[in-house]
Order: C-alpha cells, then sequence, then structure tokens
C-alpha cells in the first residue's frame, strides 16, 4: 500500500511516561524519536502493523501557545478527546496480561453481539477501547 | 469575556478516575467520601471540582448512567422491569418508573414497546458508543425538571 493514513497523533501529558506505557505495557515498538530542543517527534508502532504510526506528542510551545496548551491538557485529561479502539485476536486473554501490567482499565471484558469488548485508558486520560476481532466463520 | 477558569490537568485526570468508575459499577452506591477517596480529593471539595470538571453534579451523572443502562436493558432483553430496576441500580420499582419518566419523557414500558416497534442493528459501531448517543443529556436537576413540568414550562430540547 503506498497511500493511506500514516500518523495520528495523541496527546499526551508526558512523553517519556507515554513511551513507557504504549512500549512496555502495551507492546507498541518505538518508530521515530527525534529532539529538537523543546520539541519531541515520537511515534510508536503497533508490531502486526507497519503502515501505521501512532504519534504520542506534549502539547505546547512552539507549536501551540501556552494557554491553549493548558487547554488541551485539560481535555485529555477529562478524557473527553476521541475514542481510539485497538483490535485484538482474544480480548479477555490480553485484557489479562495488561491487567497484570497495571494498565487502569475503565470496563471489564463484556460479551456483546458475538464479541467481547474491554476499556482502559493511557496514563494521559486517553481513552481506548480493546475490541476481539470477530472471527471468520 | 472572561477567561474561563484554569484546573490543573492532575486533578481533573484523577476526577476522571471517579468518573470511569461509576460508569464501570454504576449500580453500586457512590456516595461522595466514596467518589473523594478514588480521586484523591477532599470530601468537602469534590462535589464542586466535579462539576466544574465535568459540567454535571456527580450524583446526577451516576443517575444518567443508570438511565442509559436501564434503557439499554429494555431495548435489548426481554427481562422484566422490576429486574431491570433493580440491577442498574434502584431500591424501588417506584422511585426507578418515576425518575425513568423524569429523565426521558416516557415510562420504561413505553420506552420498550417503542423500541420494538423499530428495528435496530448495531452494525459497525462499537457498543459503548451507540450506548452513549442514548444518554440523557440531563441539563437541570431532575427535580427542577419535575416542577417546571408542573408549571407546563419545561424548556425545549
Amino acid at each position: 500500500m503506498s497511500q493511506g493514513v500514516s500518523v495520528v497523533g495523541l496527546y499526551v501529558r508526558d512523553q517519556e511516561e507515554a513511551l513507557q506505557f504504549y512500549v512496555e505495557k502495551l507492546g507498541f515498538q518505538v518508530h521515530t524519536d527525534v529532539k529538537n530542543g523543546d520539541y519531541r517527534w515520537l511515534t510508536v508502532q503497533h508490531p502486526d502493523q507497519p503502515s501505521f504510526q501512532l504519534g504520542l506528542f506534549k502539547p505546547g510551545p512552539p507549536v501551540i501557545d501556552a494557554a491553549t496548551a493548558q487547554s488541551v491538557s485539560e481535555i485529555v485529561a477529562k478524557g473527553a478527546m476521541p475514542p481510539l479502539v485497538l483490535v485484538v485476536d482474544d480480548c479477555r486473554a490480553t485484557y489479562e496480561r495488561f491487567k497484570a501490567r497495571d494498565v487502569e482499565f475503565t470496563q471489564e471484558p463484556i460479551d456483546r453481539f458475538g464479541t467481547v469488548d474491554a476499556g482502559f485508558r493511557d496514563p494521559s486520560g486517553n481513552g481506548w477501547k480493546m475490541i476481539e476481532a470477530r472471527r471468520a466463520r | 469575556m472572561t477567561a474561563p477558569p484554569q484546573h490543573d490537568p492532575e486533578l481533573l485526570r484523577r476526577l476522571l478516575r471517579a468518573k470511569d468508575q461509576m460508569n464501570a459499577a454504576s449500580h453500586e452506591e457512590w456516595p461522595v467520601p466514596r467518589l473523594a477517596r478514588v480521586s484523591g480529593v477532599s470530601q468537602a471539595h469534590f462535589a464542586r471540582s466535579f462539576k466544574d470538571a465535568f459540567g454535571i453534579p456527580p450524583h446526577r451523572y451516576l443517575l444518567t448512567r443508570r438511565i442509559e443502562k436501564a434503557s439499554t436493558l429494555l431495548r435489548e432483553t426481554d427481562r422484566p422491569i422490576i429486574d431491570i430496576a433493580f440491577e442498574t441500580g434502584w431500591k424501588s420499582l417506584g422511585t426507578f418508573g418515576r425518575t425513568f419518566r423524569d429523565i426521558t419523557g416516557e415510562s420504561p414500558t413505553e420506552l420498550r414497546a417503542r423500541e420494538r416497534a423499530a428495528s435496530h442493528q448495531p452494525g459497525q459501531v462499537p457498543h459503548c458508543h451507540v450506548a452513549a448517543a442514548f444518554r440523557p443529556n440531563l441539563t437541570i436537576a431532575v427535580s427542577e425538571k419535575r416542577r417546571l413540568k408542573a408549571d407546563d414550562k419545561i424548556p425545549p430540547e
């Protein structure tokens, strides 16, 4: 595939904390980590999805002004950013694995409409749904 | 124009934890001391901080989640209404029916009948987001809504 969405960014309160969460707890891999002064371009990847990068960005100058960064940080901390969905093969097994690594779950796995879903948040407040892929019949 | 008040994101993140825990167990009792403990905030400040952060007092937020959950069960199951009332955290069928009607404008039986008449397909939208779309938008207190209705002054929604 040569066309398509390549990077989608999340706002996080602390890039080091986010890096540790997405890599050590969720099992993502670092794709790019480049610093330029106060600015840090940091993206991670799901190991099964090499064409997509999840950006972990801290809102602030020089990209956005301090007052706007404060508003954005409040919105993230209130869990008001849009939904994120992680697809997994086995929701309950992944739940147990993540739970053992102290991932903050907001919803235990529930069976719904022939699949299983759970919910968790990253340290900043970004909310994820974890949904079991429907098996091909 | 005055600038909106600033809030400490660390505090907001902890208040979000109280909201998340109410979501996860809306059938349970959530008195202020319990919520304050989850958020690491003093009992005296909790209710005000929560309302500042989320625009709705914690108790009213809990009511909206209970009604949302009850509506889902009415729509998707054939369970008796009394079972749904107890499962979603009400102590009596009467309180459940009255609060349900005050908030949604119809009785649990009416909602069930209306939803049955229309057919629904969950389709491609993750279920929790479908449920959220049906969450009642409770902008005023239930008692206030009751009073306005009695005076025939219910604001348009």
